[in-house]
């Protein structure tokens, strides 16, 4: 996967670049593109300007990170991050990133989903793109309701929620996003709410740190469809923002999988957190080994060696 | 046996040596008996051999077992299709025998295994009946541990000393075949292979020299459809792909998930359709042009994101080894019913290149041609074949790879300024700047599915949906222009012309062939661009009375086949009608004829 950098600037970017031939890290200002179109009081402002913090705290630029989406709210973001991205269909953000991830290891790749996008439509992704270990970051802002379509039952939305679908209230036993991650082999599993910023910057700078696949699932509120849903988990409502205990050790699946069942609202921080080699190494790993017996060969070297056995 | 052209006595003596310039065996058996492997055998022999090669395969859809056959002609001139009769059927079972004996021409030879075949005595004076017991032969001559391993590679000897086969060459055949593999698996394949050769079989009158090849020097390469598109992609620069396993698509993405590594890159197997059209999508997002590829049920999955692809202008190509449908339909058959999913499939207006290679060599150009067109026009092209040209296995000319081999390492030099999706770009064309790319205003595009302004960002505005339309749709109408009118087979002006499209190019011409023998006037020409259309098609349909549109599909709700349809829409003229078929089998060249001759007497 060789491929050519040059740094050459076309035009002026700033004198200072051209002077020193460094590049200084992007302000807010410069990442920034789109006004979001979300709701005032959308969780998901806030996990856009963290998203921008990070940038700004890990000197990333534009053309090192890609941002990827599907469909939803919180699908948009893409829109209002400038940088390469792409807004994909409802569901498959995971599997594109995932080309992504697998053709350009020189990238960050951030994948960013909503509940109905992440667990009910992709949810065969989720599954997938977790146990092959491919190396992402995914931030799925659950608001337990599908906003988009303005209030209809989502596979997060706790029994009893009334919804346009559900007008005597969901009948669907909820799923629990952490335990499932857990459960089909996700190597990083993180809980964060919106409502803590300091918290979300935490979790995703230790999220994109991860080599592998990194699952944060953050509360967001939607306040238009369902208002007060993370109320119990926010200490200025009156809730309890519990941290995952001090003691608790990441590595153990059967403990991190215990901690991810407690009852809403849970414990927040990182649940699991193993290295194990991710798809992206491991395909490397056979390139090289094949490669390694073609040494010096040009491309059409090889394929000749391959008709060589057709005549 | 056509053209039996002189006899020449053998060195032996007694027996009588025909010269041929083909022949047609047809081996019928069960799907366990390696049948295809003789095919395979005598059809790289032939290539060895510069010698034209055609094969014709059947398989059960069922998981082990059920009857199949392999066709094989081999000729010393232009062979295109693997005909409609057989000169030999070797039979092993009483079904292979009774089930294939009317695909044996008369007088035709019937070499069966007489441990399990009981012949007929009304068929006896048709067909020139030998019978061998191959199977006892064969543990006789492997020991008894080979059950009913080996006959097939004993019954290659029967065939190779009954057409006076390069001996030599078979068994480098052989030899690479097992190679690597325990010795004593060759050494068994190699007894058989003589036990065979030796049975000489004093009942077989005659034996034949298929004459020399007029194409002294040129080199050729074996291979089915399935390995040229795979080789194709590859030397095309095709460094990422994704799918997941359906037939007959398969064996595509098993070769290139094997060879891949080779060249640094990577096949990735999907846990469904939808995941592996939107991983191959986000590889050409980032700057990888990549393939995905399916059959019939798979290809309807994808249908959304390659709507995707559409909008978001990216570079993709879609192989598409149709097989019966709708729906499950006849996972091992032929059809070419897919044509309306290729050009239409998804909803929106999403115009998109269809290409449809011809023959096994087209296969491997046109893949070429495929991931070229994508890149250029950064657009979604399907490459529709079927299941016929997937498994039939031709020989042709060794591609000079130094020269068509292609590097396309993607390009991350910064740009000034970059609109993606720029309205006043000509033709509509416009680049696809990859993640990497530094951009040097700061802005920066977004390749979005949600119908958008020049620089991917959402617009609702009914102005912009028409412009972006348009601009989607010109540079379509752009390539259209600069794709190559195909020639007319025959005369160019006459009494009726066929049109055919995809694989079925072979019998379509040998039906001319026949019908000008005769002193008919039909001609032919042969769709292998059919979206966008190559300008100028109307001047050729403007010489004939009529237009016969040959394709393997039903004849529709109104009477006109899926390319049919199409070039009714796009020609309004009349004289268009449709020849259609759904058995799931090749088109015989009589079938062509036959129905040919009803619709133009109309």
């Amino acid at each position: 996967m060789s491929q050519t950098l040059t740094e050459k600037p076309i035009v002026p970017v700033s004198v200072t670049e051209i002077a020193t031939g460094e590049r200084k890290g992007l302000t807010k200002k410069e990442i920034a593109a789109d006004h979001p179109t979300w709701c005032p009081g959308c969780g998901d402002f806030s996990v856009l300007a963290l998203y921008f913090k990070l940038i700004e705290k890990r000197r990333l630029w534009h053309e090192k990170i890609t941002t990827i989406s599907g469909i939803g709210c919180s699908s948009r973001f893409p829109y209002f991050v400038q940088a390469h991205g792409a807004h994909f269909i409802h569901g498959r953000a995971l599997p594109f990133a995932s080309g992504v991830s697998l053709s350009r290891p020189d990238l960050h790749v951030f994948a960013f989903s909503g509940d109905g996008d992440a667990f009910s439509i992709g949810g065969n992704h989720f599954t997938h793109t977790a146990r092959k270990n491919i190396k992402m970051t995914l931030v799925v802002m659950d608001n337990q309701v599908y906003g988009l379509t303005k209030k209809q039952t989502s596979p997060t939305s706790p029994l009893g929620f009334k919804s346009k679908t559900d007008i005597w209230g969901a009948v669907d036993y909820p799923i629990n996003p952490a335990k499932q991650a857990i459960a089909v082999g996700a190597s990083f599993v993180a809980r964060t709410t919106a409502s803590n910023p300091n918290h979300v910057l935490a979790t995703m700078e230790a999220a994109m740190d991860h080599d592998g696949f990194s699952f944060v699932h953050c509360l967001s509120e939607c306040v238009e469809f369902y208002e007060g849903a993370f109320d119990s988990a926010n200490p200025r409502k009156g809730g309890a923002f519990n941290e995952v205990p001090k003691n608790h050790d990441v590595t153990d699946e059967h403990a991190a999988y215990k901690l991810a069942s407690a009852d809403f609202p849970g414990n927040f921080g990182v649940l699991y957190n193993v290295s194990k080699p991710t798809k992206n190494a491991k395909e490397a790993e056979i390139n090289a080994s094949f490669q390694s017996k073609f040494a010096g060969l040009k491309d059409w070297q090889i394929l000749q060696k391959t008709f060589d056995r057709m005549k | 046996m056509n053209n039996t052209i002189t006899d020449v006595p053998s060195s032996g003596g007694a027996k009588k040596v025909s010269r041929i310039n083909e022949v047609v065996i047809r081996i019928a058996g069960n799907s366990q008996d390696g049948i295809q492997a003789i095919g395979g055998f005598l059809a790289r022999l032939a290539g060895r051999s510069e010698q034209e090669v055609m094969t014709f395969m059947t398989i059960p859809s069922t998981i082990s077992g059920g009857p199949s056959i392999f066709q094989v002609r081999i000729g010393s001139g232009e062979v295109l299709t693997s005909g409609d009769e057989a000169d030999v059927l070797l039979c092993f079972y009483q079904h292979s025998y009774e089930g294939h004996i009317n695909s044996l021409k008369k007088k035709g030879i019937v070499l069966y295994d007489s441990d399990h075949v009981v012949p007929k005595e009304e068929w006896q004076a048709d067909y020139h009946h030998v019978g061998i017991p191959i199977s006892s032969l064969t543990v006789e001559a492997i020991g008894g541990t080979a059950k009913d391993k080996g006959k097939n590679i004993y019954s290659l000897g029967l065939i190779a000393r009954m057409f006076g086969l390069n001996v030599t060459k078979l068994e480098k055949l052989l030899g690479e075949r097992f190679t690597g593999k325990d010795p004593s698996i060759l050494n068994n394949a190699l007894a058989a292979f003589h036990a065979g050769y030796a049975n000489s079989p004093s009942n077989v009158m005659e034996t034949f020299q298929i004459t020399d090849s007029q194409k002294y020097g040129v080199q050729q390469v074996v291979m089915n459809g399935n390995e040229a598109i795979a080789y194709g992609l590859i030397a095309a620069g095709v460094r990422f792909g994704a799918a997941y396993p359906i037939t007959p698509w398969t064996d595509i993405m098993e070769i290139m998930r094997r060879e891949l590594p080779k060249y640094g890159g990577s096949f990735i197997q999907c846990e469904d359709e939808i995941a592996s059209v939107s991983m191959a999508l986000g590889a050409s997002f980032a700057g990888r042009v990549a393939v995905t590829g399916s059959s019939g049920p798979g290809i309807a999955l994808k249908t959304e994101a390659i709507g995707w692809a559409v909008m978001a202008e990216m570079p993709l190509v879609i192989v598409n080894v149709q097989r019966g449908g709708p729906s499950t339909g006849m996972p091992t058959n032929i059809e070419q019913s897919d044509l309306n999913i290729a050009i239409n499939g998804g909803h929106g207006d999403a115009p998109r290149v269809v290409l449809a290679p011809a023959n096994v060599e087209d296969c491997f150009y046109m893949s070429i041609e495929a991931v070229n067109i994508a890149r250029k026009y950064n657009t979604p092209v399907f490459f529709l074949t079927d299941q016929g040209i997937a498994t039939r296995i031709e020989a042709f000319p060794q591609p000079d790879l130094e020269k068509v081999c292609q590097d396309i390492t993607p390009d991350f030099t910064p740009v000034a300024s970059h609109k993606p999706y720029d309205l006043t770009a000509k033709d509509g064309v416009t680049l696809h700047v990859k993640p990497g790319t530094r951009i040097l205003d700061g802005k920066y595009p977004i390749a979005t599915g949600l119908e958008h302004d020049e620089y991917g960002h959402p617009s609702g505005s009914p102005k912009v949906h028409m412009l972006q339309n348009a601009k989607r749709r010109k540079k379509l109408q752009a390539l259209g222009s600069t794709m190559p009118l195909p020639k007319v087979y025959g005369p160019s002006e006459g009494n009726v012309l066929l049109v055919g499209w995809g694989s079925t190019e072979g019998p379509i011409r040998e039906a001319v062939d026949r019908f000008r023998a005769a002193g008919d006037s039909v001609s032919a020409v042969h769709l292998r661009y059919v979206n966008p259309l190559p300008n100028g098609l109307e001047n050729i349909f403007s010489g004939f009375h009529h237009i016969l549109v040959v394709e393997m599909n039903d004849e529709g709700l109104y009477g006109y086949g899926q390319l049919g349809s199409v070039l009714r829409a796009r020609y309004c003229d009349a004289k268009i009608q449709g020849i259609n078929k759904t058995d799931g089998l090749t088109w015989k060249v009589k079938e062509i004829v036959e129905l040919v001759k009803a619709k133009a007497k109309k």
